[in-house]
């Protein structure tokens, strides 16, 4: 008996000192990123969300051209999958509420940067990083306003995408005799045209409801145009506004028009109808594109064309993902040269082909893309633009939350009324 | 006889008692910190202002638990709640028992049909949501073969409340969405009442059976008066366990349908994890997680209670 009391014993010592030695060389890891600071040898852990297809691809061609350029600064790729993000930003919020930030972390530009990570005061200013790399004429200035705070910047964009897009198969359009309409009008003429033919005119998959809150936003750009649209989200005209009621209308109206099922499906869902011809339409950020032309195998202006949703040509719904330097990383400078990378014409060329968004430097090379994304790049440079309320950049993520919750009961029960009044309830929150 | 016992208890807090204290301890500690010094401290936010990524700790009073409780969306997650909670424990204790009874007749391959029935349970939740969300799918799954007799369910798309009347901002009744996941759930964890019910048909002795026939019980009565309330402690069991996966349930649902339109399907575990990770409303969300935690201890504590005083 007393041997087995004694080895026992023995065996929780050595379970207390693996405790201790394993904070031991905890506290080792972090004196050596200490040493590195200023030195050449340090590593830089990149968080991102991007795993899927061809982001991860883009993602990879950065990190090779990073590794390329300083080959004694090591890069972790930290992406984290799923949710589209959601379970990123779950650990990241962790992390970073815990002092242990990530060397840099993709966050969309707007108020997802500003109004969380900004506003809780754990992002360093870049203005420096944008003088020294004469950035501050190769960014669209809107853009730059989008990642700014008082006069500061908080973060460097690599890619955009673009919200305001109706994808439509082309063989439906032509078969029922169609025009790309540019009006809500011409929309519900050639929806209800559609409709008599046997055809579901819009796709639409909101078993998360950010779809259907990405048509109610582009409604409300439509029916407000840009200048209003912003005047909105910074509060100076109220959700109760007539012409958002109208939106609202609107926006109820087309939800006649959607595929009965659109409660059990995603976007990806939802595109695969258009892809087969049984809806003819899908409005949905041009990441759609890359999942149409190389997912599903579809030819661009041949299966499917794009045109702006209707009433909102001339702006752009930017959506776009950025990268900052928070507070308390220890080897600044490495995290610096990163994002010297991801700023250059080269890195963001490197990225975007794969990715299937544009550059958001105004002077990157537009032979490196597809035709939709030389048509894009040059709609993006003449176009106003305007922040994503569904992507986080337009509002706070708790005024997301609850407008996507608010929308998710819309398109259920179609009170006008009661939509609105949530809307402006959350409004304080934006 | 209390003396009596007590002197024996001193006597015993010898050498073994304190090597036990001492492997308990370690335990006792992690156990106390990362579970119950966790709990309080999520109560401690729920009542705070922290509703924003900025730490905010300032007393907020009841002010998020007000604003659940007039919430649209909670009071249709608790109203989810409460009928998928009945329709899961019945069915899960009806089917159980019914099998079980089923397979207790003797018959010939009998470890198969057990296996059979219990398989589902070796699955994770997020496994059965995912099938069952293909399977329900109201334009592919079960329809295909429906509409051969012309019948087209809209399973978890149906926004339906069956009985429904205004109550408070939503509309209360049985959400015919939540039948949907009702047969998810029933699917997975009917196995494991029927194994509890199983058990609990060999404890009965034969011999009470007999006897009951030979006063000339027919079978029926047998298991009505018989077998039903001698199996009442494994029904009780059942119900424990059945009702906190059902109050606590998270995965099925996000695997499976989502919130559903018009929050049909959505539960308190999905909001909680929506309104904290997604809209960084901490407070709210540690309401959230407290008001299951007290959920789950109606069912919970009077059990607790009842078996300690029956250890007595």
């Amino acid at each position: 008996m007393k041997k087995l009391y004694g080895f026992l014993l023995f065996a929780a010592l050595v379970l207390v000192l693996a405790a201790c030695s394993s904070d031991s060389s905890g506290e080792s890891d972090a004196e050596d990123s200490g040493d590195s600071e200023g030195s050449a040898s340090g590593q830089v852990e990149i968080f991102s969300w991007w795993t899927g297809a061809g982001e991860e691809d883009g993602l990879l061609a950065l990190i090779d051209l990073f590794e390329e350029k300083h080959p004694d600064i090591a890069v972790e790729n930290a992406a984290v999958a799923g949710g589209a993000g959601t379970n990123a930003k779950a650990v990241l919020a962790t992390r970073m509420q815990g002092n242990d930030p990530p060397s840099t972390f993709q966050v969309h530009g707007g108020e997802e940067l500003n109004k969380s990570w900004v506003a809780a005061d754990k992002m360093e200013p870049l203005n420096d990083l944008y003088e020294e790399n004469e950035w501050m004429d190769k960014f669209p200035e809107e853009l730059i306003d989008l990642v700014s705070n008082d006069g500061n910047i908080y973060s460097v964009p690599v890619n955009i995408h673009r919200g305001n897009v109706i994808f439509y198969n082309m063989k439906v359009f032509e078969e029922n005799g169609i025009e790309v309409p540019t009006t809500f009008d011409e929309f519900f003429t050639a929806a209800d045209k559609l409709q008599e033919a046997g055809i579901t005119p819009l796709a639409l998959g909101d078993k998360e409801s950010w779809t259907a809150t990405q048509i109610f936003e582009n409604v409300l750009l439509g029916v407000l145009g840009p200048d209003d649209y912003n005047k909105l989200f910074a509060g100076e005209i109220g959700w109760d506004d007539e012409r958002v009621v109208e939106a609202a209308e609107i926006f109820g109206k087309m939800l006649d028009y959607v595929n009965e099922d659109h409660a059990s499906r995603n976007w990806q869902d939802s595109g695969q109808l258009v892809a087969n011809g049984e809806v003819a339409m899908l409005n949905m950020g041009d990441w759609a594109k890359g999942y149409f032309a190389n997912d599903l195998d579809l030819k661009t202006n041949k299966d499917f064309g794009y045109f702006a949703f209707p009433g909102t040509e001339g702006s752009f719904q930017i959506i776009t993902d950025t990268f900052g330097l928070p507070k308390g990383v220890e080897n600044v400078e490495d995290v610096e040269k990163f994002l010297t990378v991801l700023g250059s014409v080269e890195g963001q060329d490197a990225f975007n082909p794969l990715k299937g968004s544009i550059p958001a430097r105004v002077d990157a090379d537009p032979e490196k893309y597809d035709q939709y994304g030389k048509d894009t790049m040059e709609d993006f440079k003449n176009s106003r633009l305007v922040p994503s309320l569904a992507h986080g950049s337009a509002a706070s993520e708790g005024f997301l939350t609850k407008a996507n919750q608010a929308v998710n009961i819309f398109v259920t029960q179609r009170d006008v009324d009661n939509f609105i009044q949530a809307l402006q309830n959350a409004a304080p929150e934006m | 006889m209390a003396k009596e016992v007590q002197l024996k208890s001193k006597k015993r807090i010898t050498k073994d008692h304190w090597t036990a204290i001492a492997f308990l301890i370690p335990s006792f500690i992690l156990i106390l910190v990362f579970v119950y010094g966790f709990i309080g401290w999520t109560g401690y936010v729920s009542v705070s202002n922290y509703n924003s990524l900025i730490p905010d700790f300032s007393f907020a009073g009841l002010k998020n638990y007000i604003y659940l409780f007039n919430d649209f969306r909670f009071q249709a997650d608790l109203r989810n709640t409460l009928f998928f909670t009945i329709l899961f424990i019945g069915l899960v204790i009806v089917i159980g028992m019914g099998l079980a009874i089923l397979i207790d007749q003797k018959l010939k391959g009998e470890a198969i049909f057990r296996n059979i029935f219990l398989f589902p349970m070796a699955l994770s939740f997020i496994v059965t949501g995912v099938v069952w969300q293909w399977l329900l799918n109201p334009s592919t799954g079960f329809n295909q073969f429906l509409s051969v007799f012309g019948i087209q369910p809209k399973w978890y798309t149906d926004t339906n409340i069956l009985a429904g009347f205004e109550w408070g901002s939503i509309e209360f009744g049985l959400p015919v969405a939540i039948i949907a996941v009702v047969i998810a759930a029933v699917w997975q964890m009917t196995g494991f009442s029927l194994a509890m019910y199983l058990a609990g048909l060999r404890g009965i002795p034969d011999e009470l059976r007999e006897a009951a026939r030979m006063d000339g019980a027919s079978e029926f009565q047998v298991y009505r008066k018989v077998v039903l309330p001698m199996l009442m402690p494994i029904t009780m069991s059942v119900i424990i366990i059945m009702a906190h996966i059902s109050l606590k349930i998270f995965d099925l649902i996000y695997a499976m349908t989502g919130s559903g339109a018009n929050f049909v399907t959505d539960v308190p575990g999905v909001y909680m994890f929506e309104t904290t990770f997604r809209g960084n409303y901490y407070a709210n969300g540690a309401a959230i997680a407290i008001i299951m935690l007290l959920l789950v201890a109606v069912f919970i504590v009077p059990y607790l209670w009842n078996s300690r005083k029956g250890e007595q």
